[in-house]
């Protein structure tokens, strides 16, 4: 199994899962917490949400797998977000996502190796005036080019 | 209990209430094609094959989820509910491979029945194929996510009958997959390889892997001596791949086909399932009379043995350390008969024919090399073996009736039930009950422990003593029996089937296999072991000669070597 950079949180995700010991309908709550905590959901806090609350593992990779908001990657320090909304996307957020891939060598939904950006794909962040909109960090950057925004990223090292 | 009448294609029936329209209309004589449906099992409505229109509803309901109504007038064949089922079949075609002439399950696919009983003629459409790997990790089953559906049949044979949940809807939308958690291959999670999923895919998706090049290829060499071992359950099956009625005894005309086929040697896993029961049996004995390990769980089944070895790794030391029968065969052909006929066993190549795809698992097992060589070399499944059969151009249901080969080929009613559930127990009770009180049984027949019911349990007097005895079939009554053992409760003697019905239900049998076809196949094992001379597995004289010439007796030295094994826990993840 892969190593979980959980660490010293291992503690407080057992706590959480004691808190809902066999109880498999809280599986999404408890999905949402151990992901709050840890950033992420490796194998190894999948098997022991499965273990702890009585449901298989292949129950809990499926509603994982599901929504999109799970990942079984841990980010990146600079998360990087492109809309794909309707607004966004007639003005051109996929030609934005496409630099942005071939700039950073990964696909949407992925992290570089060295740890420092991830990218991924949201819809609508309610900025549509704005678009195409990206965010790094939660902090928004409107009317982006596919040059502007590699030029933003350059503030973030 | 209430009931409520309503009329379907004008037709009134009564129904109790709570029943599907589905199941009113089967009881008016009406016929709803279904696809995701598996009664019991799977009934999602996820395919909306069985659509009907229900008079005053705005839009067509899925018959095989959808409640009856007092009143209720149902229409399923009209325009509409044509046109829905044909684009909703044109949609499932919209991206699947249109291989049919070369698929595994070509002439038995529901999807492609279906497809000709709707009157489809085009498919409109081209949807997003996706492009998953085929899974060919595991020695038994192949999965081929392309040809998928999608219908989940799979995924709840395997959650609410096994109780395994190797697989799993991952993913969304188009690219939606059932596969292991992680997609994962098969091999490398805690699927028991019992193949009850490749019985109900309703396509090519799910299948056995198939050895018989392999074994064409062993027949042709003149330098391979080959021979060829029959499961019990296979010879109340095969007949089903030739037309005959589920359940029918076929076993002479099977024996006369192998012979057609040119295996040299044509024997009987029966033989080997009543030597089976003479150290099983002589272990329970000795457990119970020398303080063994109690309750004793058989260990026949390979698709139970991988399942104890994964969920319940604890109760290991219950298992009886005996071999499967088509184990135990394939050490003695390759020693005992080797020896006597004079071939060398390097150019013997042991083939079985089985109900099972976890046989091809088990005979591939590190531990069953006992002979000095792979003990059995290549596992065919019924299924396979009726497309040698075809593919020879055999007319089956011509053949004469043969005979087995001595020695390996003699056996007897106990070994023959070996293929239904309760059929372990029952032949072992025969045996443990006359060695131990050197009596006479007054009756052969232990009824409480035949048929479906899920657990079956009995007491037997046994000279005295108060046996407890229990039969558990599928993964997931065994699992429900385990934990009453967990919880404390006594039994001296268990046995345990991974699938339903016993191996006539196993994951290789013919397709299709359902509840009604598994009591025809039970009924035919059970009148061929009332048509046996001799019904008593210590009785058989083939087997007391091998004890003489050749392993001495029961649990001796030479029976732990070539009969007996260990097994490991494996794990969860």
């Amino acid at each position: 199994m892969e190593a979980c950079k959980c660490g010293e949180k291992w503690q407080e995700l057992d706590k959480i899962i004691a808190a809902h010991r066999n109880r498999p309908q809280d599986l999404i709550e408890v999905l949402h917490k151990a992901q709050e905590l840890i950033g992420y959901l490796p194998k190894k806090v999948q098997v022991a949400i499965a273990e702890g609350l009585g449901v298989s593992l292949s129950e809990v990779y499926s509603v994982v797998s599901f929504y999109a908001h799970f990942t079984t990657k841990p980010k990146g320090k600079y998360q990087i977000s492109i809309c794909k909304g309707t607004a966004c996307y007639v003005k051109g957020s996929p030609q934005i996502l496409e630099r942005l891939e071939k700039e950073l060598g990964i696909k949407a939904g992925d992290s570089t190796d060295d740890g420092r950006y991830s990218l991924e794909v949201v819809r609508c962040l309610g900025a549509c005036g704005l678009g195409p909109v990206m965010t790094v960090n939660k902090r928004a950057y409107g009317l982006m080019k596919p040059e502007k925004a590699v030029a933003v990223l350059q503030q973030y090292q | 209990m209430s009931t409520v009448t309503l009329t379907i294609d004008n037709v009134q029936v009564e129904v109790e209430a709570g029943t599907t329209i589905l199941k009113a209309a089967e009881k008016a004589g009406i016929h709803i094609p279904t696809l995701c449906y598996l009664e019991g099992i799977n009934e999602i409505g996820a395919c909306r094959v069985c659509v009907v229109e229900v008079e005053g509803a705005k839009t067509l309901m899925a018959s095989c989820v959808a409640p009856v109504a007092q009143g209720m007038v149902v229409r399923t064949n009209t325009p509409r509910v044509r046109a829905a089922r044909r684009l909703n079949v044109e949609l499932l075609l919209s991206n699947h491979p249109m291989e049919c002439p070369t698929c595994i399950r070509n002439l038995n696919c529901e999807l492609q029945s279906l497809a000709q009983s709707l009157g489809i003629r085009q498919v409109r459409f081209e949807g997003r194929k996706v492009d998953y790997p085929k899974d060919t990790s595991t020695p038994a089953l192949v999965r081929d996510p392309q040809k998928c559906i999608l219908c989940r049949r799979c995924v709840a044979v395997c959650e609410k009958v096994q109780g395994v949940k190797a697989i799993a809807p991952l993913e969304r939308g188009f690219d939606t997959v059932i596969a292991p958690a992680f997609q994962e291959p098969l091999y490398e999670v805690a699927c028991v390889e019992c193949g009850q999923c490749t019985l109900v895919c309703p396509v090519g998706a799910l299948y056995e892997k198939d050895y018989t090049n392999e074994v064409w290829a062993a027949l042709a060499d003149p330098d391979k001596f080959v021979v060829v071992q029959t499961a019990p359950a296979t010879r109340v099956s095969i007949g089903q791949e030739f037309g005959l009625p589920p359940g029918s005894i076929n076993t002479g005309q099977m024996v006369a086909a192998l012979r057609r086929l040119g295996f040299d040697r044509v024997f009987d896993t029966d033989f080997a399932a009543d030597l089976t029961i003479m150290e099983e049996g002589s272990e329970f004995i000795q457990r119970l009379t020398k303080g063994g390990v109690l309750p004793l769980l058989t260990s026949c089944s390979p698709g139970w043995i991988k399942f104890i070895e994964h969920f319940y790794p604890e109760l290991l030391p219950n298992l009886s350390t005996c071999k499967s029968p088509q184990q135990m065969f394939g050490a003695v052909a390759k020693t005992f008969y080797a020896q006597k006929a004079g071939i060398d066993p390097a150019k013997m190549v042991v083939v079985s024919i089985m109900p099972c795809t976890a046989k091809k698992f088990e005979c591939q097992r590190p531990e069953m090399r006992d002979s000095g060589y792979q003990d059995v070399d290549y596992v065919l499944t019924t299924r396979e073996l009726a497309r040698m059969i075809k593919e020879a151009g055999i007319d089956f249901t011509a053949l004469p009736e043969e005979q087995y080969d001595d020695p390996l080929g003699e056996s007897t009613g106990a070994a023959v039930i070996f293929g239904a559930t309760g059929g372990v127990m029952e032949a072992a009770l025969r045996t443990a009950y006359e060695l131990i009180t050197g009596k006479e049984l007054p009756s052969l027949d232990f009824y409480e422990v035949r048929g479906l019911k899920g657990i079956k349990e009995a007491v037997v007097n046994i000279d005295g003593t108060q046996v407890r005895v229990a039969v558990a079939h599928s993964l997931g009554h065994a699992r429900q029996l385990l934990e009453r053992v967990k919880a404390g409760e006594q039994y001296h003697f268990i046995e345990i089937m991974c699938c339903p019905g016993g191996c006539i239900g196993g994951g290789g049998q013919p397709i299709p296999t359902n509840t009604e076809i598994r009591a025809q196949r039970i009924a035919g094992i059970y009148n061929a072991d009332k048509n046996m001379p001799v019904r008593k597995s210590h009785e058989n004289p083939s087997i007391q000669a091998l004890y003489r010439e050749f392993l001495g007796h029961p649990l001796s030295e030479k029976s732990h070597h070539l009969l007996h094994t260990h097994y490991t826990p494996r794990g969860k993840y």
